[in-house]
């Protein structure tokens, strides 16, 4: 697309500018240097990494150099995959992580929303900052400290459980991290504590772009505060919401690995277990490196489709696209 | 004025309700930590520490700040920190500058070989061969030079240029200056604002990294602070399994530090620093976020 712009913009024919081609990328020769040392990471990182996914189609043996041990390996098609797929991990797997992202998604989602809009009903710009301040806090601290954090609270001596024996709901202490159901429930509770305030500054950012007028027409008009919330805020916020929800769900795969890891133990591993804790757990720690690259291969087709199909929604909703 | 009408002050009361009920939600976890880790080790044991420490006590900080392992992992963490963040903010601003560049032959393709790679990637087990190829299993180099590159901060700094007014740099190319001193002289002072917005998140990203240490060094002379802080807890839920009645006969002993205290103070120590940059964060992340929004 904008290839075609340029060439309106220059207005030489196309013949003409391929000739300059070789001129401008002789003139452009710093630029290219800037590139250099990014396209190498890249290179090393990103793209290495996915040829070395052909791993997963053999039967890898570590050891010996690395030309050695990927093309020694004996070929065997697609048996890594059909042996995840013939296993019952798969099912355990799959529903572990739809239903810890699910979870998360119906907590997490709305949550920041209504934390925006309650923050825009605030007039003291103080009490404002000070909300938002102390929201933020948790989405910058590491998950390693956030499930530090989550175990004390959550402990038999941790204040959740205390409030629930005052309520009478529990007559002893909740082993909270001893039930696997219980765990999708941590997952997605601790997903919300940790990112509801920063996912706010997107919603906050699209109230602040409303034209006070509207609020302004609005009271005219005799319409209460929360009339103004339903009928103006709300409306304004809907694209934003419509395309971060698509994301959302664009990303339901990625039901993390940081938290389950941090937080799961033995006695709950059969609901806290997903995908990118399967793969670390079967690939690097048991070294069954080529299952390991299979599921993980698996995962990332899975997901690069969804992210597509998704961006493709997006884009007939809102005309905005990732790339 | 007829705004305050009753719906109108029950609807404030449910606003204002609403957020102290969040202001608590988030801040009393990071508070009780921090009452835990100055209570004294064998009182905490009784239970009952909610919002104020009963026996005030800094043994288990005297503990961590002279215990050689997080020491060092302390000292491993800010150098890879200190190391690590400007060199990742020169490879990311270097390449912005020119993927703005209208001009810039074969932009597009280019473009797209960065962008791919949010979308796919090899995952972990092909990553791990490639970084044991590298020789960068076991080495310093691991927590540096996969983080060299990150397209969602490129992005942001080639968002921030490219609202820069044109004309500055064409007078300055006019002038018979090349890409590189235009860079170096011009954009890159110009661009000073976002790129201190990705330096604060990529030294934030450095500070709490644990996955690198925890499992792509086996040398305890290459852990972090958070590498640590894992292992710490991962002691502390082994030792969760044993009954209550273990954990009673244990402080009979009278241990000066349990290892939850101890847990506790090496949290804060790792909270702190991140509490410390706040301020600053606060000046420049909401910017960075909002112009993040603004896709290309």
């Amino acid at each position: 697309m904008k290839t075609q712009a340029d060439h309106a913009a220059s207005g030489l024919p196309p013949a003409a500018r391929r000739t300059g081609n070789w001129k401008r990328l002789r003139n452009q020769k710093f630029l290219w240097l800037m590139i250099l040392p990014a396209f190498i990471c890249t290179l090393l990182f990103s793209y290495t990494p996915m040829f070395g996914l052909y791993m997963a189609f053999i039967n890898y043996q570590p050891g010996g150099s690395f030309a050695s041990s990927f093309f020694g390996g004996e070929f065997v098609g697609l048996q890594w995959f059909k042996y995840f797929f013939d296993s019952g991990d798969f099912w355990i797997i799959l529903r572990n992580t739809l239903a810890q992202s699910l979870l998360s998604l119906a907590f997490g989602f709305p949550a920041p929303i209504i934390l925006a809009i309650a923050i825009n009903e605030v007039r003291s710009g103080a009490f404002k900052r000070f909300v938002q301040t102390v929201s933020y806090l948790p989405h910058f601290i590491s998950w390693v400290i956030a499930a530090n954090i989550i175990i004390s609270v959550l402990s038999s001596q941790g204040l959740v459980n205390k409030v629930l024996m005052l309520l009478h709901v529990t007559d002893k202490p909740i082993a909270f991290f001893q039930h696997g159901p219980y765990f999708w429930w941590i997952i997605a509770l601790s997903n919300m504590w940790k990112d509801m305030g920063f996912n706010a500054i997107m919603y906050l950012a699209a109230i602040a772009s409303i034209n006070p007028e509207l609020y302004e027409a609005a009271r005219v008009d005799g319409a209460s505060r929360i009339r103004q919330m339903l009928h103006v805020t709300l409306p304004a916020l809907r694209p934003t919401i419509v395309i971060l929800l698509i994301l959302a769900v664009g990303g339901v795969l990625n039901a993390g690995f940081d938290q389950q890891y941090l937080m799961q133990n033995d006695l709950v591993l059969k609901y806290s277990d997903v995908i990118d804790t399967y793969t670390y757990r079967y690939g690097l720690q048991n070294g069954m490196f080529s299952y390991g690259a299979a599921v993980g291969l698996f995962k990332s087709l899975v997901a690069f489709i969804l992210v597509l199909m998704v961006n493709r929604l997006a884009k007939k909703v809102n005309d905005q696209a990732l790339f | 004025m007829r705004g305050k009408s009753t719906g109108d002050l029950l609807y404030a009361g449910v606003v204002y309700l609403f957020l102290f009920a969040v202001v608590f939600v988030t801040f009393y976890p990071f508070w009780n930590v921090l009452v835990l880790s100055v209570n004294s080790a064998s009182d905490t044991i009784k239970g009952g520490i909610y919002f104020w420490p009963r026996e005030l006590n800094f043994t288990s900080y005297k503990e961590i700040l002279t215990d050689h392992e997080i020491l060092h992992a302390v000292w491993v963490t800010v150098a890879r920190t200190v190391i690590g963040t400007p060199l990742t903010v020169i490879v990311i601003s270097l390449l912005a500058y020119p993927l703005s560049n209208r001009e810039l032959v074969a932009r597009r393709p280019v473009t797209l070989y960065f962008i791919f790679t949010m979308y796919f990637g090899g995952g972990l087990i092909p990553y791990y061969m490639v970084l044991k190829n590298l020789q960068l299993i076991d080495s310093f180099w691991v927590f540096v030079l996969p983080g060299l590159m990150n397209v969602f901060y490129m992005i942001l700094v080639r968002t921030f240029i490219e609202q820069l007014p044109q004309e500055i740099s064409e007078s300055a190319k006019m002038d018979g200056a090349n890409d590189l001193q235009v860079y170096f002289r011009i954009i890159m002072p110009l661009t000073m604002p976002v790129l201190a917005t990705i330096a604060l998140f990529t030294a934030i990203g450095h500070w709490n990294a644990w996955f690198d240490s925890y499992v792509f060094t086996y040398k305890s002379s290459l852990k972090t602070l958070q590498a640590v802080l894992v292992k710490i807890l991962n002691q502390y839920q082994t030792g969760a399994m044993v009954s209550d009645a273990q954990k009673l006969a244990d402080s009979s002993k009278r241990l000066a530090v349990s290892s939850d205290t101890i847990r506790m103070a090496a949290t804060m120590v790792a909270t702190i620093p991140i509490v410390m940059v706040y301020p600053f964060l606060q000046r420049y992340f909401v910017k960075g976020m909002t112009l993040g929004s603004v896709k290309s």
